[in-house]
């Protein structure tokens, strides 16, 4: 299956629920994402953008609707051709997720030497790299994450993010849990990423300073759908209530009433 | 008023539930053992871990029950002058069962209980997760190496555990029961056969891969936090356990039926 446009990402009616049918998270998921564009998606805790970029990585497959990449239906993919896809795909964990009992270098080669793509020793010159890449210096490639400040890890998940040189970067919460000046850094980080990989990035997060300097567009997403997509300067003019609500922060509005409903 | 047989119903789906969903990972696990690519250096990692970093608990674990065994045979055969079966005994009581059911525990308490916590956590950190977005199959990177090594490796550890178990029967019958030391080996020698050993290699076979498929499904399928990998933990214990003591009739029935019919 092929489409015409030039979507990088298409998501077309995803649903997906819990508990049997019982727990409805996404609804009515529908959004492009165009080659080389960087789209933030916004929302409250519990809104389901944690599920979206699941369902978009492979890692939870929708009950129905479709999502393709590069024209290419992923739902319905087995394990060995949804590999051969996420070849194509780096990912920022929220907590780095970096692997425990591998060092720096190891972990942000892992792609490099899991694909083959070249050995140990050229694999770790590249982990230098892109260390680099992401302010950290070389003398880190040798230690183990357990011995990196949260910071620090979420650089090096970065670095493995971007090892592979991907075409689809996600960053997952990138700015969660740090300090206003480390979130900057990180927030510079992912753009400076951006522009030099040249990769389309789908970021998730609820942090509007972070949405603002990363994304090209912003979708916000509640109550399982997406209810406002745009240009990042067009938020402030939404005449979206949940969308004002949202990005000024205020406790009144719809957001809270649908909580109490 | 409650249906008194509705929690016997639900607790049989429950039962039901679980058993189709281990059959699948074990399926699948074991398929993934014989598909390339294979991940040497995992593999290697599990294979120390199993083989050599458990011995001395199971080596320390051997040694006292030989003795135990050697010290309880002489006061039981004292009191009907059979005091020279206690080499025979020893040595059959540790070949055949004492050497793996009681390293197969162990090891599930020790390598049981570390793969459920490692996967689990890994699980709950999304670092299995992290594997997928790497283009690796967390079966095959994480499942697989440990499988092929439990199930290789146990056997090793079992047949040293019978000689620190044979030789810890012969310090208590030689230095503290007074026994000869030539004929005392010479006893152990000629009583014990080659099926007593296998079969207890076999066991140990078995029992390894029980016990790392269950510390493998358990943390596999963790969630929730430090109480789900500490929950996946202990039923990756309990499971294994009760596993290794189920198959342990079993296998012991299929090798030594001929003998218990007569």
């Amino acid at each position: 299956m092929s489409q015409d446009n030039a979507a990088k990402i298409r998501l077309r009616g995803v649903r997906k629920t819990f508990a049997g049918g019982k727990k409805v998270v996404l609804d009515d998921v529908n959004l492009d994402i165009g080659k080389g564009e960087s789209v933030v998606i916004i929302g409250g805790s519990g809104t389901g953008k944690s599920v979206t970029i699941k369902c978009m990585l492979g890692l939870m497959r929708p009950d129905s609707g479709s999502i393709t990449i590069d024209g290419h239906e992923v739902t319905q993919m087995s394990p060995a051709e949804r590999e051969d896809i996420n070849r194509q795909v780096g990912m920022l964990f929220q907590a780095a997720a970096l692997f425990d009992s591998l060092t720096v270098w190891e972990n942000i080669a892992f792609g490099l030497i899991a694909r083959n793509q070249c050995t140990r020793g050229d694999a770790r010159d590249i982990a230098a790299e892109k260390l680099k890449l992401v302010g950290l210096t070389p003398d880190l490639l040798d230690v183990t994450p357990s011995e990196l400040s949260s910071g620090m890890q979420k650089r090096v998940g970065l670095a493995r993010a971007i090892a592979t040189d991907p075409e689809i970067i996600f960053f997952d919460e990138p700015t969660t849990g740090l300090d206003p000046i480390m979130a900057d850094v990180i927030n510079n980080l992912i753009v400076h990423v951006n522009q030099v990989v040249g990769a389309t990035a789908v970021t998730i997060t609820h942090d509007m300073a972070s949405a603002r300097k990363i994304g090209d567009r912003i979708a916000m997403l509640h109550g399982g759908e997406i209810i406002w997509a745009g240009p990042k300067d067009a938020i402030d003019y939404s005449d979206n209530e949940y969308v004002n609500q949202f990005i000024h922060g205020r406790t009144d509005g719809p957001i809270k009433m649908a909580m109490r409903r | 008023m409650i249906n008194p047989l509705r929690p016997i119903g639900s607790a049989f789906l429950a039962f039901l539930a679980t058993a189709g969903r281990l059959t699948l990972f074990l399926v699948n696990a074991v398929s993934h053992c014989v598909r390339p690519p294979f991940y040497g250096r995992q593999l290697s990692r599990q294979l120390i871990e199993i083989g050599f970093f458990t011995l001395p608990v199971v080596g320390l674990t051997a040694i006292f029950a030989g003795m135990v065994l050697a010290l309880q045979s002489y006061t039981g055969f004292a009191r009907f002058s059979a005091e020279g079966a206690i080499a025979n005994v020893v040595v059959l009581s540790i070949t055949r069962e004492l050497g793996p059911v009681l390293a197969g525990l162990m090891i599930a308490g020790r390598i049981g209980a570390a793969m459920a916590a490692e996967i689990g956590t890994m699980r709950v950190t999304e670092q299995v997760d992290a594997l997928t977005t790497l283009s690796t199959n967390p079966m095959k990177y994480l499942v697989a190496p440990r499988l092929i090594a439990g199930t290789i490796m146990l056997p090793f550890v079992v047949l040293i555990a019978d000689i620190i178990g044979v030789f810890g029967g012969y310090l208590v019958s030689v230095y503290k029961l007074g026994f000869n030391p030539s004929n005392y080996i010479q006893n152990t020698w000629e009583f014990v056969t080659t099926l007593d050993i296998v079969s207890g290699l076999v066991k140990a076979s078995v029992f390894g891969f029980i016990t790392t498929l269950m510390g493998c499904y358990h943390g596999y399928h963790s969630e929730g936090g430090a109480q789900g990998v500490g929950k996946a933990t202990t039923n990756a214990v309990v499971s294994a356990s009760i596993l290794i003591l189920c198959f342990n009739y079993i296998l012991t029935l299929i090798f030594f039926t001929k003998d218990v019919s007569g």
